[in-house]
């Protein structure tokens, strides 16, 4: 969540000590890849004014805790996640005893029905939900996670209560820093502790360090979930109607709006009100990144039309989570003349992507330009949408931080003798029907890869009954007719 | 000189001498009437040799070693030392808390090995109170350490009551 002042901020420094953009990370972060060291001090002065700050975003240790992007307007929504949120990172904030894990460490926490946060692919991943009695509390998983050895996490704790969960966390912690692997850094996530050490054998490991800890100072109080709350409060809302005419007839009207809406726009808990997603991802831009002007322009919609707060969603886009349906059109027209109404949320075109080999050190081969060529490959947004909604990943290397396992068509930059290769997987996906993506067969050049997806998705046409989704398409007829087609030539 | 914090004082003298490793307990002999930091297994090999030593023993353990391992004994030693092979190897900091609040250990709890500057105040908060400092440390320097920050989150061992219980 970001204020318009902290965008302002944001994009005084994109200005100011950059080259005058950031990127928006999967991890709902900013990164800047251009600061002079020497300024990060003033950086970081700057970051402060405005409560900010670079704490643990590198290092082996715990990293920012994410949740879903409609987290507090969702309508399926059991309880708000960010509360928690908060709780966790005042927890892991300098925490004394975690500071040097085996590796890095992220925990995400969930609070709606449609998971938006790949929760279950997290170090830690807790939801919020209800057991027999009605009661509140989190089911918490462990060993999730991308990277080299993809894997869902296991569940450890079935239920516990709301004051029990750091308690409960610091005792995974715990186990995880006395015994997670320090010798091979490619093995030294959680996920291959959970795994080496099998779920059922770890849950108890887990639960005797919580025996110890369980109903200690660590328990949460109610004062304290209260305090928390009260930082996420909701904005002082109007009480206005659902699809108001000045909504519906301009629906009616303009075919283009109405596709925008239909993409862009999702219902809110609150009569009246829309949540909008600005996406990202015009053609020709890397996706997630973002101007100084573009900032300043966000900041100055939000505080028009959405009680001056963004969002950044882990699919590098921008959430308006509180504007009134009355305003949409005009907002709409607003983001046209800035060229941000882009209305290929959740088709194929909206491609999540890592900065890859352009701008990553790490990476094996670039990513952004096999982006752009898969924007280029389909310019029709009518077939866009008929297509319906197809996430594609792109990571740049096994790091993968375009988080390409989970993309219903995952690529994935490998490096073959210093020339740059692409693998491609099927069938991944990071909502509550989590699965990793299968590897179709040997990998392909950059040149390559736009036809092969134009195969993939006529694969996909063939096969599909109605109204079904690629995913389900795909998890129907598995890999081998896209398989055949793909390869059919070179066979 | 040593270069070694205890207490927060700046010590001129460790009474101590740290036996990185040995092959026999006539290592000691040798050296009678000193007292001796001796490595965990060290120790367990040879508790009979070293209970008629002259001198007081005392342990230090690895950080692939857990503190439980050392058993009811552990009360009677006046020290324990914590290895850092690298500074980045976080798990002498569970070992510390787990002596002192787990298993109530009450002696000197002291870091050895990789012991730097910016490690000192979550080390502190973890429970250990004597810094062995690495040779290129700045003594001086490295006492500030402790007041990096005014408080903490968390619960510790220097403050058992989180932040939220204390508001």
């Amino acid at each position: 969540m970001l204020s318009s002042r902290q965008l302002r901020k944001l994009a005084l420094i994109a200005r100011d000590y950059d080259k005058g953009y950031g990127h928006f990370t999967t991890r709902q972060n900013i990164q800047f890849n251009w600061p002079a060291l020497e300024d990060v001090p003033d950086i970081l002065a700057h970051l402060a004014e405005v409560e900010m700050h670079a704490n643990q975003t590198s290092g082996n240790c715990i990293r920012n805790t994410t949740t879903d992007q409609f987290a507090g307007v969702a309508v399926d929504e059991i309880e708000d996640a960010r509360p928690y949120c908060e709780i966790i990172r005042q927890w892991s904030t300098f925490h004394p005893e975690f500071a040097y894990l085996p590796r890095k460490f992220k925990i995400a926490v969930c609070g709606t029905r449609e998971d938006q946060a790949a929760t279950q692919v997290h170090d830690i991943g807790a939801y919020l939900t209800r057991n027999d009695s009605g009661e509140t509390g989190f089911r918490i998983l462990a060993g999730g996670g991308l990277g080299r050895t993809p894997v869902i996490g296991e569940e450890i704790f079935p239920f516990v209560t709301k004051p029990h969960l750091l308690t409960a966390l610091e005792a995974i912690m715990r186990v995880y820093n006395r015994e997670g692997r320090r010798d091979n850094k490619y093995k030294a996530r959680i996920k291959i502790l959970v795994k080496e050490t099998g779920a059922e054998q770890f849950r108890e490991k887990v639960f005797a360090e919580w025996e110890k800890i369980k109903d200690g100072p660590q328990t949460l109080t109610d004062a304290e979930i209260e305090r928390c709350k009260s930082f996420f409060s909701d904005p002082d809302y109007a009480e206005l109607a659902d699809k108001p005419a000045t909504l519906t007839d301009r629906l009616a009207a303009d075919a283009l709006f109405a596709s925008w809406h239909e993409q862009n726009v999702r219902p809110h808990k609150k009569p009246g009100y829309a949540i909008v997603t600005v996406c990202f991802k015009e053609t020709g831009v890397a996706p997630g990144d973002v101007t100084d002007a573009q900032l300043d322009y966000l900041a100055e919609l939000a505080e028009e039309y959405s009680f001056s707060e963004v969002r950044v969603t882990h699919h590098q886009n921008v959430v308006f989570a509180d504007v009134r349906q009355e305003l949409l059109y005009d907002f709409w027209k607003q983001l046209q003349a800035r060229a941000l109404a882009s209305h290929n949320l959740g088709l194929l075109t909206d491609i999540i992507c890592c900065p890859g080999g352009d701008f990553c050190a790490l990476a094996n081969a670039k990513s952004i330009p096999i982006a752009e060529s898969i924007q280029r490959q389909f310019p029709d947004h009518a077939e866009l949408k008929e297509l319906g909604e197809i996430r594609i990943n792109i990571s740049g290397c096994m790091n993968a931080c375009g988080h390409h396992h989970v993309g219903n068509i995952g690529i994935l930059g490998v490096d073959k003798k210093g020339e740059e290769f692409y693998q491609v997987t099927l069938g991944g996906s990071s909502k509550n029907e989590a699965s990793l993506g299968k590897v179709i067969g040997p990998a392909f050049s950059q040149e390559e890869i736009p036809a092969v997806i134009a195969k993939i998705v006529e694969v996909y046409k063939a096969n599909r009954q109605q109204d079904e989704a690629f995913i389900d398409t795909y998890k129907r007829v598995g890999i081998d007719p896209f398989k055949e087609l793909v390869y059919a030539q070179t066979n | 000189m040593p270069k070694l914090i205890r207490q927060g004082v700046i010590e001129e003298k460790d009474p101590w001498t740290l036996l990185k490793e040995a092959t026999g307990p006539e290592v000691l002999q040798a050296v009678p009437g000193r007292n001796f930091i001796v490595p965990l297994q060290f120790w367990k090999l040879y508790r009979d040799e070293l209970s008629e030593y002259s001198g007081e023993i005392s342990l230090w353990l690895d950080s692939h070693e857990d503190v439980s391992a050392i058993g009811p004994d552990l009360h009677s030693f006046p020290l324990i030392a914590l290895n850092f092979p690298v500074f980045s190897d976080g798990r002498s900091y569970t070992n510390a808390r787990e002596l002192r609040e787990q298993l109530h250990y009450k002696g000197e709890i002291r870091a050895i090995g990789d012991v730097l500057r910016d490690q000192l105040f979550y080390m502190s908060r973890c429970g250990f109170d004597a810094f062995a400092l690495r040779h290129d440390q700045d003594p001086e320097v490295c006492l500030q350490a402790f007041n990096d920050y005014e408080t903490g989150y968390q619960a510790s061992v220097m403050e058992p009551t989180p932040l939220f219980r204390r508001r």
